[in-house]
């Protein structure tokens, strides 16, 4: 098996079966396990923000993340449609084939999705080009701009606290002011499975369902529910060449420049993004099991293997936050 | 550099295949406890410190002046955190182990932040209480068991830490072990488990100690894989708030009317008698959807869709529980709550109130009392200070609200899920206190002068720790 085929809405293959099929676990009869515990969180979750918000959407990349979001999402409605559309930032420097795959998941569920791009801000004169030519800080302008235009009030982002030390501290539902920002000495304490979603005009709440998930379960929970991905994060041949220690593949972002040689490699991606800042790690694995034994025994976080972003100083992610970023 | 640069001697937290329990956790103690390199040496010695999250940590404390890896900058992710070297907000941390996942909330411990310390405790099912041998039981200690006691976290964890320093003593251990537990019991905590440690030498933290030989229980890993996680939810009363209902109105299902939500407590079986709270109508649980496959039984806290045999107006805020275990409805409310926000609550205040799914208007008609947590009232239970006025940030209290419209409250003593709920302002969104319906502690007259006594340890100056 290389990349899995099923659709998003294949039904699991544990839960379900009643104490005797847990007797098992450590914890009695009735304890769930851990991707079992997770999956009815975060279902709980969607169906909070579907039961008190007006206009919610799904940030949705095409990156795995992003694609278990959709999975719960379609589970926690089932049998009747997600009742959100999705949302993308495109940068103008993603991969081909990850644009391929957002565009026939939407198609395949029938969901509307709105694309906001960051080339057009950057035509219309509103957003400059970084003289390092990374534009995943660009983001965040675009983004706003959507959430305003279609007058989103909840806004599904697939970070998860075991990312980054800013995103640890974030909560399952984060209050964003009118300018879109993270105010971390004003966060509402967040207490049981209470989630307070109230917001005033112009305000929106960032909500996080994957929040207690790791990279770990996120393969886990991906293998179990035989969820198709787009097929860069399987290992395959592709021609790249090193800057900052990532070994990033050629494109019409900008690289290589003068003196990067450009090399093929057998590699894959831990995580999906602007092509720019996005590396790609030497592996073999080339299947979901291969991918999970991987990823188990790795030495390095995902964002530290594969963000040249994160790396700008100790505080980045907190202070795009602040920003409004995801 | 590039390469995802695995370890060759094979990791610790081994895929299981995704069958491996989950354990909340939640730690209470200060710097000076040693909480820090507690939780350093678990998320080390269970291999979770990956190679560049440790080279970051090293190059910020050489920054700082500092030569060994400051292991608190893991988990102070906040600008103002590291600036001011102290922690502000729980920060949650993830490990493994083949035989469970854990969530670390690593809460502050001083007396300001002990709102974060109750939102750490809340989803606890655990709570692990640091004290330094050579101190003993102190204020905080008291505190911290307080407050896990209040939120009723099931298992609670004495670390009697740095017992290298103490000269691995049993009878330092011993007698700081017996001091805790009479005063924890007392608290009502039901179970709690002292093991003596060392966080900077490693003993009994994730390997027995070869010092200790005195000590036969089991080290803080041992006890975090091994502690059963759930309650028997059989026994419990079945809860189901309604969060959203399920109608497709297509072709392929033109009638499915289902009602979704996450079991609260209890286990819900096609064929029980349901009643449907507030509106009291009853019906019979006709089918279970487990999230895209039918089931014959859910318990807590699965998110399952459950269908009934009669077509009721049930919409969200509504609870489904089994007839038989069906709880009485009311407008009056008394709880024990922790004021959260930094504007008081006060006699009088009109706030909502959010219980499940339902949120209603409420009024606070009475705060009768403030809890000293860190102070004994005679009788085991924290002291109390009669008609405070109002409650600031932090402190504990008892309050009598009336609600505009009926709640299917639970005593928090019943039901964690059930019993709790936030009070929130109408005005701008902000959440204001925690509440937990029903009798925290055992039950305690006030002393004569509101002020009434000192802990077991009698080292309280006249006002105490008072939140």
């Amino acid at each position: 098996m290389t990349v899995t085929s099923a659709t998003t809405v294949t039904s699991p293959t544990t839960t379900t079966g009643g104490p005797a099929g847990a007797a098992r676990r450590t914890g009695g009869p009735f304890a769930l396990s851990h991707l079992d515990a997770l999956e009815s969180e975060a279902v709980h979750i969607f169906r909070e923000v579907g039961g008190e918000f007006e206009r919610p959407v799904i940030l949705f990349s095409g990156g795995k993340d992003s694609i278990v979001m959709l999975h719960l999402a379609l589970k926690a409605f089932a049998p009747a449609p997600v009742p959100f559309s999705l949302l993308h930032v495109d940068t103008g420097h993603n991969f081909p084939e990850v644009l391929e795959f957002r565009d026939r998941t939407a198609a395949r569920h029938g969901l509307r999705l709105h694309v906001a791009s960051v080339q057009e801000f950057i035509d219309a004169g509103t957003l400059r080009e970084r003289p390092d030519g990374t534009r995943n800080p660009l983001q965040t302008v675009p983004l706003l701009d959507a959430i305003e235009t279609h007058r989103f009030d909840a806004v599904f982002g697939g970070g998860r606290r075991d990312e980054e030390k800013a995103r640890a501290k974030e909560r399952v539902f984060s209050l964003r002011d009118e300018f879109g920002g993270w105010d971390p000495r004003r966060q509402r304490p967040e207490l049981w499975q209470l989630y307070n979603g109230r917001h005033s005009p112009g305000e929106h709440v960032r909500v996080f369902p994957l929040s207690n998930w790791t990279e770990l379960d996120v393969w886990q929970y991906i293998a179990r529910e035989r969820i198709e991905l787009p097929a860069i994060y399987y290992a395959h041949e592709r021609e790249v060449f090193s800057r900052n220690g990532m070994w990033l593949a050629p494109g019409e972002w900008g690289g290589p420049k003068e003196g990067e040689p450009v090399e093929r490699r057998r590699v894959r991606y831990r995580t999906v993004g602007d092509m720019s800042c996005t590396g790609a790690v030497d592996s073999g694995a080339g299947t979901i099991e291969a991918v999970i034994a991987e990823i188990a025994a790795s030495r390095l976080t995902e964002r530290g293997a594969t963000r040249a972003d994160d790396k700008l100083s100790e505080a980045a992610m907190e202070d795009r936050k602040r920003e409004g970023y995801f | 550099m590039s390469s995802t640069d695995t370890d060759p001697a094979g990791p610790a937290g081994l895929p299981d295949g995704g069958d491996a329990t989950l354990l909340r956790f939640a730690t209470a103690g200060s710097v000076d406890d040693g909480k820090s390199t507690l939780v350093g040496r678990l998320l080390h010695d269970s291999k979770s410190v990956l190679a560049d999250q440790l080279e970051a940590v090293e190059h910020a404390s050489r920054s700082r002046g500092k030569e060994a890896p400051d292991l608190a900058l893991l988990t102070d992710g906040l600008r103002a955190e590291r600036e001011q070297g102290i922690t502000i907000d729980v920060a949650y941390r993830y490990f493994a182990t083949p035989r469970r996942r854990f969530i670390l909330a690593d809460t502050p411990g001083h007396v300001q932040y002990t709102r974060n310390m109750v939102t750490g405790a809340s989803t606890a099912e655990l709570a692990v209480v640091l004290v330094d041998a050579r101190n003993g039981v102190v204020e905080q200690t008291r505190r911290h068991a307080a407050v896990a006691a209040l939120l009723r976290v099931p298992h609670v964890v004495l670390a009697v830490n740095k017992m290298d320093l103490a000269g691995y003593q049993e009878s330092v251990f011993a007698a700081i072990a017996e001091e805790f537990t009479a005063f924890a019991a007392a608290l009502g905590v039901p179970e709690i488990t002292a093991i003596p440690i060392s966080a900077l030498a490693g003993d009994n933290v994730v390997t027995p100690s070869a010092t200790m030989d005195w000590y036969g229980g089991p080290t803080v890993l041992e006890h975090l894989e091994t502690v059963p996680v759930t309650t028997d939810p059989a026994g419990e009363p079945v809860r189901f708030p309604v969060q959203y209902v399920i109608r497709p109105q297509t072709a392929d299902h033109p009638d499915y009317r289902g009602y979704a939500g996450q079991l609260a407590s209890g286990v819900l079986r096609v064929g029980d008698p349901v009643t449907v709270l507030p509106s009291g109508r009853t019906s019979t649980v006709a089918a279970i959807d487990a999230l895209g496959e039918p089931a014959e039984a859910a318990w807590a806290p699965q998110s399952v869709t459950v269908l009934l045999d009669d077509d009721l107006d049930i919409s969200r805020g509504d609870m489904i529980v089994t007839t038989a275990t069906a709880p009485d409805v009311t407008r009056d409310v008394e709880a024990t709550v922790c004021h959260l926000h930094d504007r008081p609550l006060t006699v009088g205040a009109r706030v909502l109130l959010k219980h499940t799914t339902r949120t209603v208007k409420a009024i606070v008609k009475d705060i009768p009392s403030r809890l000293s947590l860190a102070e004994s009232g005679g009788d085991g239970g924290p002291a109390r200070h009669p008609a405070p006025g109002e409650l600031g940030a932090n402190d504990i209290g008892r309050v009598v609200l009336r609600t505009s419209e009926p709640l299917a409250l639970d005593p928090y003593a019943v039901s964690r899920r059930t019993g709790s709920f936030l009070l929130i302002d109408p005005a701008d969104g902000t959440t204001l206190t925690a509440g937990m319906s029903g009798d925290a502690f055992p039950d305690a007259a006030p002393g004569p002068d509101g002020n009434n006594g000192n802990g077991p340890g009698g080292e309280h100056d006249g006002d105490g720790w008072d939140f």
